[in-house]
């Protein structure tokens, strides 16, 4: 019974109706999720101490990062799912988060480079952590890029979980690479086992904007992956029926 | 599950294996390259290679701050707490760039034990708190040390 019900789930047909009845519940809450954090963000939470109000641009800068390397590590169990047990859907899923992690890698590395000219003194370093965030956005780009140069989606599919199972060794090199080596960028504040080294009136609308962006990735890799599936299995009779009616 | 798929999984599992290893050993044979700066301390035990650009980072010395008369030049200690290098910098810092806060100087080490500097950055720590806050654990800071000095006297 188990088994029949996860079969049912990756059937692409039964995938799109569940999928079209969640995206609003998840925008949704993603959405008033986004505005209180950037209301407790901006307006509500205090100046810090050294930085004064420049500080600001980490409730976006780090909740960024944190997808950007969260939705790697779901491509990559997706891709591997998918090179496994062969479930198309997993595939789907797997290639769908790319563009989004791209772009979140994108503006993590865009919004720190605001970030540093002012309070570091430079626009860019070559530190580890730096380096190693760009490496991840190559590795999003280059996923794309083999997806696209492959016409056979099956075949593409199998050779993208490849290199994005290759690359997953590069996740745990950019969350260490602060404590391995010398860098300028610093320590982790959140993601350690100590307690967090922030005020409890800033942590609030970090997290507040964590979440929201969790559920932002969600939403949007169901609205992607539900595009994937019609595209993939247009020629099968429930899309004609489905295209017919609208 | 079915033999195919046990060997899909092992198949994964190697490659990531083989992935990690040859990463652990390439990560570990660039380590010197990796770290973005030498501390005081490497520095004075002739581990920085000389003549060369290099990275020196660590605090800069409460009260060690001193501006020439050209209204640029800076001259200031950096230190691990251990040892201690004297840098010279001629240009606009950093606005993190404050006595006590973590730097990091890019430029050459002088003969004479000087490092000038063409680049100052200034590093952040991961601590975010409101000034007040700040200024509360400073003062009770400064009161546990003035009750220790007392104790010492």
């Amino acid at each position: 019974m188990f088994n029949n019900f996860f079969h049912r789930m990756a059937s692409p047909k039964h995938f799109y109706r569940l999928a079209g009845i969640l995206i609003p519940w998840l925008a949704v809450p993603c959405l008033l999720l986004t505005l209180a954090g950037l209301y407790y963000g901006l307006v509500k939470a205090p100046p810090d101490y050294q930085q004064g109000d420049s500080y600001r641009i980490m409730f976006i800068h780090v909740p960024a990062a944190w997808m950007s390397m969260f939705i790697y590590v779901v491509m990559a169990g997706a891709g591997a799912i998918g090179l496994i047990w062969r479930i198309k859907l997993a595939e789907m899923v797997a290639i769908s988060s790319a563009p989004i992690g791209a772009s979140f890698t994108f503006l993590a590395l865009v919004t720190g480079s605001i970030w540093g000219k002012p309070m570091w003194g430079t626009w860019w370093v070559w530190d580890a952590r730096l380096t190693s965030e760009l490496i991840l956005l190559f590795l999003y780009l280059g996923v794309i890029a083999l997806n696209n140069a492959i016409d056979d989606k099956r075949m593409a599919a199998r050779a993208v979980a490849i290199l994005a199972l290759v690359g997953v060794i590069n996740i745990p090199i950019i969350h260490y690479s602060v404590e391995w080596w010398n860098t300028l960028h610093q320590g982790p504040t959140v993601t350690k086992f100590d307690k967090p080294s922030i005020h409890l009136s800033m942590l609030i609308p970090l997290l507040l904007m964590a979440v929201a962006f969790k559920l932002y990735y969600a939403f949007v890799v169901l609205m992607r992956a539900r595009c994937e599936v019609l595209d993939r299995e247009r020629n099968s009779g429930w899309v004609k029926e489905l295209a017919e009616k609208t | 599950m079915t033999p195919k798929r046990k060997k899909r999984i092992m198949l994964i599992g190697l490659m990531l294996a083989g992935v990690a290893i040859a990463a652990g050993f390439a990560l570990q044979a660039f380590n010197e390259n990796l770290m973005f700066f030498y501390t005081p301390s490497e520095v004075s035990a002739g581990e920085a290679p000389a003549g060369r650009m290099i990275r020196v980072g660590g605090l800069v010395t409460e009260g060690s701050v001193q501006r020439q008369s050209d209204g640029l030049t800076v001259q200031f200690d950096v230190t691990d707490n251990n040892k201690t290098i004297t840098v010279q910098y001629t240009g606009i810092l950093p606005d993190l760039f404050r006595e006590g806060q973590g730097i990091v100087a890019h430029g050459q080490l002088q003969e004479d034990r000087l490092f000038v500097a063409a680049e100052v950055l200034a590093k952040h720590d991961e601590n975010y708190m409101p000034p007040e806050v700040a200024d509360a654990l400073k003062a009770t800071h400064d009161a546990a040390t003035s009750d220790n000095a007392k104790k010492v006297n």
